[in-house]
This record gives structure tokens, C-alpha cells and sequence, in this order.
């Protein structure tokens, strides 16, 4: 399905095509991220008897490998050969939804603040988790927790930074991945600067930046994407498209056939996948990271998903859309999908889900319990991480409240 | 020693400090090879290659966070925004990363960025280019905003900022970029940031100022001294945080006291400096705390520009009305 496409025409004059081959010539498929097609004799244009030419043509692939009943509609990658290499993708995805159930629970019992659900976008977040080395960066935005988890992250930690509390975020001291980003779109150009310190310093690892539909309305966005590729900075852009910017859907965001084609406009190699697909995200993830440690540069990944519930715990999407749209879309359902070719392929049993159902639960259960056990922070801290050394003229705030939290 | 400009400081700075640390790396719109729109990042890109300067697309806020995503990986960029006026797209970048990061990972990353950009009037720029915006970043919890005054200052305090663990917004007076040239030593001492610098002392009225505004508070001061009036006059070198306990002190010799800005009055880092002198030092304070400011107009373009920045005459009248205080 090529949900955008300017098919291709070949001009006679000065016509170049610039490919990019994602997928590499050692995998099977030949499909190339995007086509960007350019007439590159800049004011020389021999325009001939028609008086115009084409300056610039694209065409956005859209990556599936599993359809939403679970059947392979692509050739699988050498990754997903064996069926039950698939599991723990499975099971992280299961963990992922464990988790936004409890924190939601949590939430609406008054346990913790305002939490970011990722119902049914599970498997863009552990997709790209999946695809990544442990020493690439993730810089996410607040809703990537199935990231987060596959990385390593302590649920109880995740908890503790919604619950209200900044040493959520602390983490250990060699974690370079990046905390929520709470203001949307503003993380890009973080991206692109611990890029450009991988490239400085000639590691062989990438970044992988992740903001959601609605930040790619906002400028700094595209001038992240445009520096990473002018600077072909190892990055990789993912756009985590759940159609909704809290109410306003995607098509009202933007007159864009696909989101992907946005990377286009930076000169970036540019993929729209199945985000409800974790074998598709995986798969570009990895090709884009491949391609960003060798140095050639940024890539953008469009996964199409959709959020099945509210934007927060502080929202109620029943406001501004329809129910059957929301009920119709568990059809694309990210967990039911692997789970129903799993079972096709003889990888997964009732027992097995019953085993993984109890564990997910305990491992949930005991983060809950390890956060709510958690004291309060030391009222001091406000001011202790404020800069390295806490400045004269702000003593005696500190000592204004240390004495007042003593009472 | 040599005989410089204040600019000609700022890019002694930027060089002893590439020098000093390779984590030092340069970057905005037309640092490189152009040597920057006022020449401070003259010669660099030549000495240090493309490796640690940057010429950045046009795109401001992209400048602050790309600096941002540079600094927590430890490396201590040092970015150009052109001109003040410039400046409002970092704020998003500056505010609620910059100033945070520090404290929302509790100490994980860290964010030794300087953003650095020239201010003020007076020099018969276009629209836009010769506005006095101190105060807003002086509001952010978390940064620093340092502000020096003569060729000494920006050469010592740069290189603070630059070492500095914390965000710096680094703001250089362009109107006094060219002259007065000053004898400073290229030795890589940094002066202390967070710290009062006194450019006169005195004994009957207390200035305090920063930037441009040295000029006309120096030639206020002369004025006054024909008059038999003493004036000290302080400038705070870090506007956030403010060394109040050097203006205190020099308000309790004095007991009189004008703050004197190119910035608009209201929300002035003044107004600031006038809360704390109520605050600490009411009972030192024979005459009511005087502000000289810009008035709260847009900035004027460069026909009415003079009229805006306040004058010597202003201050000199200003000194008169708390000394003459009964």
C-alpha cells in the first residue's frame, strides 16, 4: 500500500534520483525508504518546449509485515523467522499495558498525578525499543513507557517521577537516555545535539528521537529534522502517530498525505510503517539505526497507530469522538495481532498467557508497591539540584523552608 | 597585555577558551567563516576547523536546544544568537530544559551551555535589534544571566560562564562592543561570576548599573563630582543571581541609592534590586530607591532611540532628587 505516491517520471535534462536504500542488500526486500527525485541544474534548467520541468518528486512506502489478523503479508525479516524469537516482543508489549492499567488505576484511586496511558500503541514503543543498542540514546516523549521498560527503566521509577516526585528520573548516573519530554515537539533538537556529540566523537551509535503526530505541527520539529539532515547527524526520527493531538485528529493537523513525507521536506530518507505492526517498527528502526551508524545519516519512521484511550487521566476523549471509532480500531489491536500468529505458528499456548498474564501482574504489583513505599523527597532538594552550587542570594530561601518543613 | 574592544575581548575569551578544553565548541548563524555579524567569532573557524565551530541553519530556537542536547553529552557549547530581539524562540528551550535538566533528572545531566547574544540600543540598528530583555531570563530559576560592562569584564566573565556547571545567558552590551578599548591580559583567568564589580567607589549616592548604561552613569558620576556629590558606582556582573550583599553594603555607607537600566521599568531586574534595598535596608536608606530606566515603550527605532536610553541628565537629576531628599 503506498499511501503517497508520486509515481515516478524520468526527465530527459539533468534529472537525478536520490534513493535510499534502507533496506540493504543483504535483506531480502528491496524497498526503499523514500524516493526523493530532483532536477539538480539549479537556475540552468533546461526546460525545453514545455516550459517546465520537475524540480522534485517523492514517494512514501508504508511497511507492513502483519496484517491485523495476524497473517504475514510481507516476507518476515531474518529477526522474525523463528516465531518464538517473536515472544519476548510479545511479552513486552503485554508488560507495557500492564503497567498503563496499573498507573491508571493508581491515578484514579488518587495514588499518583496526571498519567499518559499508551493503550494500543504498545507496539511502537517496544518496536523501537527492540531495534535499539543498549549504548544508543532514546530521547522520548512522555508516552513511550514500553520504551522505557524494554531499556531497562524500574516501573517503580516511571511511577515515582508521575507520582510527583523528580528522582523519578534520576536514574543511574551512566543512563544517557533522556526523561519525558513534557513540552511536545521540544525534544527534537535535543536529538540532533547528542547526535552530533555521537559524531563528534566517532562512536558507532544513534540516536533515536520519538515525538508523537502532533509535534510534527510545530516548527522546532522540522528545524530538527532539517539539521539532521543537512548535518546528516545519526538519528532517527520517529513519529509516533496515534491520530489524536488530545481532540484534534490527524487530519485536521495537517493537509499531509502521510506524516512521514514531513522528512522529506529536511531532505531525510522517509517511511510511513504499521505501527500496530511491532515486527514493521522493529524492522525500520533497525535499518534506520544501521544506516545512522554508518554515517549515513538521519531517517524519519512514521508508525501508524491510534490511542484507544484518553490523552491523560485528565482527559475525557468521550467529548470529541465517537465510541465505534475507538471500538472499531481494537481490530488493529498491536497484542492481539502477534498473540493470534504466535498461536497460528505453535509458539504460543492458553498456558503460556496464563504464565505471563500472572508474572506481568506480580512484576507490576511489586513496582506499585515499591513506589507507594517510597518516601517523600527531602524538601531540600528543590534547591540542591537547582545548579551545582546553591547561590548565596538563595541560602536563605532554603533556609526559610527547611525550617518551616521541620515543623 | 593588549589594548582591546569589548567584542575583541569576547573573542579572546571564545579562543583562550577552545584553547583551554576541546569540550568548548562554537555554534549559531554565521559563526564560521564570516567570523559572526559583530566579529566575535572572528578567526575561529579558521584555528579550530569545522569540528568546533558550526555555522547552524537559520533557526533559533534549534540553536538553544541543539546546544541543550550537546551539553548534557558534556560538551560546553557555546551558542550565538545574532541579536536580542532574536532571542524569544530559545526561551521555550532555555526555561523548561536548559534551567531544568539539572534538576528534573537530580543531578543526572547537567547543562553547561552558554547562550550568548548582544543587547541594548544605540546603535542605529533596524527594528527589532537594540532591545533590553534581561529580565526575562533573569525570572528563570536555574540559569544564570551574566552581563559584563567593559572589555575586562566580558573577557574574565565569558570564560566564568564558559566553565560554569550551570546554563549561562550571556548578554554584551553592543553599543560599547567598539570603544572603550581597555588593556587586558590573555591569561585565561576567569573573573568570579555571582559577584558585585565597583567601577567608581564613592560616598553620597549609590549606582547601580550594568552594561551600556556604564557610560552615561560614569559621565552622570563625573558631572556630580564637579558638584561636590560622590557617587559609587557598582555594576553586579551576574544579574541572576544578584550579589545584594555588595549593593547593601555600599547602601548602608551611601544611604542613597539610583539603579540605572536601558530595560523598560516595569518588571525591571531594577525593580528587583529596589524590593531587596526595602527589604534589608530601609533603615539605611535616607532618600526613597530611584530607578532610571528605559520607559515602557516599544523600543523606539533609531530616530527616538536617544530619547528612550536614559541620558546622563536623567541620572544627574535623579541623584540630585535623593540627595536633596528631606
Amino acid at each position: 500500500m503506498l499511501l503517497a505516491d508520486v509515481s515516478s517520471q524520468k526527465i530527459k535534462h539533468g534529472h537525478c534520483e536520490k534513493i535510499f536504500e534502507f533496506f540493504s542488500s543483504k535483506t531480502h526486500i528491496n524497498l526503499t525508504f523514500a524516493k526523493i527525485s530532483f532536477h539538480n541544474e539549479g537556475n540552468n534548467k533546461n526546460v525545453g518546449s514545455s516550459g517546465v520541468v520537475i524540480s522534485a518528486k517523492f514517494e512514501i512506502k508504508y511497511l507492513q509485515f502483519l496484517n491485523p489478523d495476524g497473517e504475514v503479508v510481507t516476507k518476515l525479516p531474518t529477526f522474525a523467522s523463528d516465531a518464538k524469537k517473536l515472544i519476548p516482543l510479545y511479552e513486552g508489549m503485554v508488560l507495557t499495558r500492564t503497567y498503563d492499567a496499573k498507573a491508571v488505576a493508581l491515578q484514579r484511586t488518587g495514588r499518583l498525578g496526571t498519567f499518559a496511558s499508551s493503550l494500543g500503541q504498545e507496539a511502537v514503543s517496544v518496536g523501537l525499543a527492540s531495534a535499539m543498542k543498549s549504548d544508543d540514546v532514546l530521547v522520548p516523549s512522555f508516552r513511550e513507557q514500553g520504551a522505557y521498560i524494554w531499556r531497562g527503566v524500574g516501573m517503580a521509577q516511571m511511577l515515582q517521577y508521575w507520582g510527583g516526585d523528580e528522582f523519578g528520573n534520576q536514574l543511574a548516573p551512566d543512563i544517557e537516555d533522556c526523561p519525558p519530554s513534557i513540552p511536545i515537539g521540544t525534544q527534537g533538537t535535543h536529538g540532533t545535539g547528542i547526535a552530533h556529540a555521537i559524531k563528534l566523537r566517532g562512536e558507532k551509535r544513534a540516536v533515536v528521537c520519538v515525538f508523537g503526530d502532533g509535534a510534527t505541527s510545530k516548527g522546532e520539529i522540522y528545524e530538527a529534522m532539517n539539521l539532521a539532515g543537512a548535518w546528516k547527524l545519526p538519528i532517527v526520527f520517529v513519529i509516533n502517530n496515534n491520530q489524536w493531538a488530545i481532540s484534534v485528529p490527524r487530519d485536521a493537523q495537517s493537509a499531509t498525505e502521510t506524516l512521514a513525507q514531513k522528512g522529506i521536506g529536511a531532505g531525510i530518507p522517509s517511511l510511513q510503517v504499521d505501527g500496530n505492526d511491532v515486527i514493521a517498527v522493529k524492522y525500520a528502526v533497525e535499518e534506520a539505526l544501521n544506516r545512522a551508524r554508518k554515517g549515513e545519516g538521519a531517517s524519519v519512521i512514521e508508525a501508524v497507530t491510534y490511542r484507544m484511550t484518553d490523552h491523560t487521566t485528565a482527559d475525557d476523549a468521550t467529548r470529541y469522538r465517537e465510541e465505534k471509532e475507538v471500538s472499531a480500531q481494537w481490530k488493529q489491536d498491536p497484542i492481539t495481532r502477534l498473540r493470534t500468529y504466535l498461536g497460528n505458528e505453535g509458539a504460543w499456548t492458553k498456558k503460556d498467557e496464563e504464565r505471563l498474564t500472572s508474572e506481568t501482574r506480580q512484576k507490576v504489583e511489586e513496582a506499585a508497591e515499591s513506589y507507594l513505599a517510597l518516601p517523600d523527597p527531602d524538601p531540600s532538594s528543590m534547591f540542591d539540584y537547582l545548579y551545582e552550587t546553591l547561590p548565596d542570594a538563595y541560602v536563605s530561601q532554603r533556609d526559610d523552608l527547611l525550617g518551616r518543613s521541620k515543623k | 597585555m593588549s589594548e582591546v574592544t569589548l567584542v575583541e575581548a569576547v573573542q579572546m575569551a571564545l579562543n583562550k577558551a577552545m584553547e583551554m578544553d576541546e569540550k568548548v565548541i562554537v555554534l549559531g548563524q554565521d559563526v564560521g567563516p564570516d567570523g559572526g555579524v559583530f566579529r566575535a567569532t572572528d578567526g575561529l573557524h579558521e584555528k579550530f576547523g569545522t569540528d568546533r565551530v558550526f555555522d547552524t541553519p537559520l533557526a533559533e530556537a534549534m540553536i538553544a536546544g541543539h546546544a541543550v542536547g550537546m551539553a548534557i553529552q558534556g560538551f560546553r557549547p557555546v551558542a550565538e544568537i545574532q541579536f536580542m530581539g532574536f532571542i524569544y524562540p530559545t526561551i521555550d528551550q532555555m526555561l523548561n530544559h536548559a534551567a531544568r535538566f539539572r534538576n528534573r533528572t537530580r543531578g543526572r545531566f547537567t547543562c553547561p551551555m552558554v547562550l550568548r547574544a548582544p543587547f541594548g540600543g544605540g546603535i542605529h540598528a533596524p527594528e527589532h535589534h537594540s532591545e533590553s530583555t534581561e529580565a526575562l531570563f533573569a525570572h528563570m530559576p536555574g540559569l544564570r544571566v551574566v552581563i559584563p560592562s567593559t572589555p575586562q569584564q566580558a573577557y574574565g566573565l565569558l570564560l566564568a560562564s564558559i566553565w560554569d556547571p550551570d546554563p549561562v545567558v550571556f548578554l554584551e552590551p553592543k553599543r560599547i562592543y567598539r570603544a572603550p578599548k581597555e588593556q587586558i591580559d590573555d591569561d585565561g583567568k576567569a573573573l568570579p561570576l555571582d559577584k558585585c564589580f565597583f567601577l567608581k567607589e564613592g560616598s553620597d549616592v549609590t549606582f547601580v548599573t550594568w552594561g551600556a548604561m556604564t557610560v552615561e552613569v560614569l559621565e552622570a558620576a563625573m558631572l556630580l563630582e564637579s558638584e561636590g556629590i560622590s557617587a559609587e558606582v557598582i555594576t553586579p556582573g551576574t544579574i541572576k543571581p544578584m550579589d545584594m550583599e555588595t549593593i547593601l553594603q555600599s547602601v548602608e555607607k551611601t544611604g542613597r541609592c539610583v539603579i540605572i537600566h536601558e530595560a523598560a521599568l516595569t518588571g525591571g531586574v531594577g525593580a528587583e534590586i529596589a524590593a531587596q534595598l526595602a527589604e534589608k535596608a530601609l533603615l539605611s536608606l535616607l532618600a526613597p530607591v530611584q530607578r532610571v530606566a528605559g520607559y515602557d515603550t516599544v523600543m523606539p527605532l533609531p530616530k527616538l532611540e536617544k530619547l528612550y536610553i536614559p541620558s546622563a541628565e536623567r541620572i544627574v537629576e535623579a541623584a540630585r532628587k535623593v540627595i536633596e531628599y528631606t
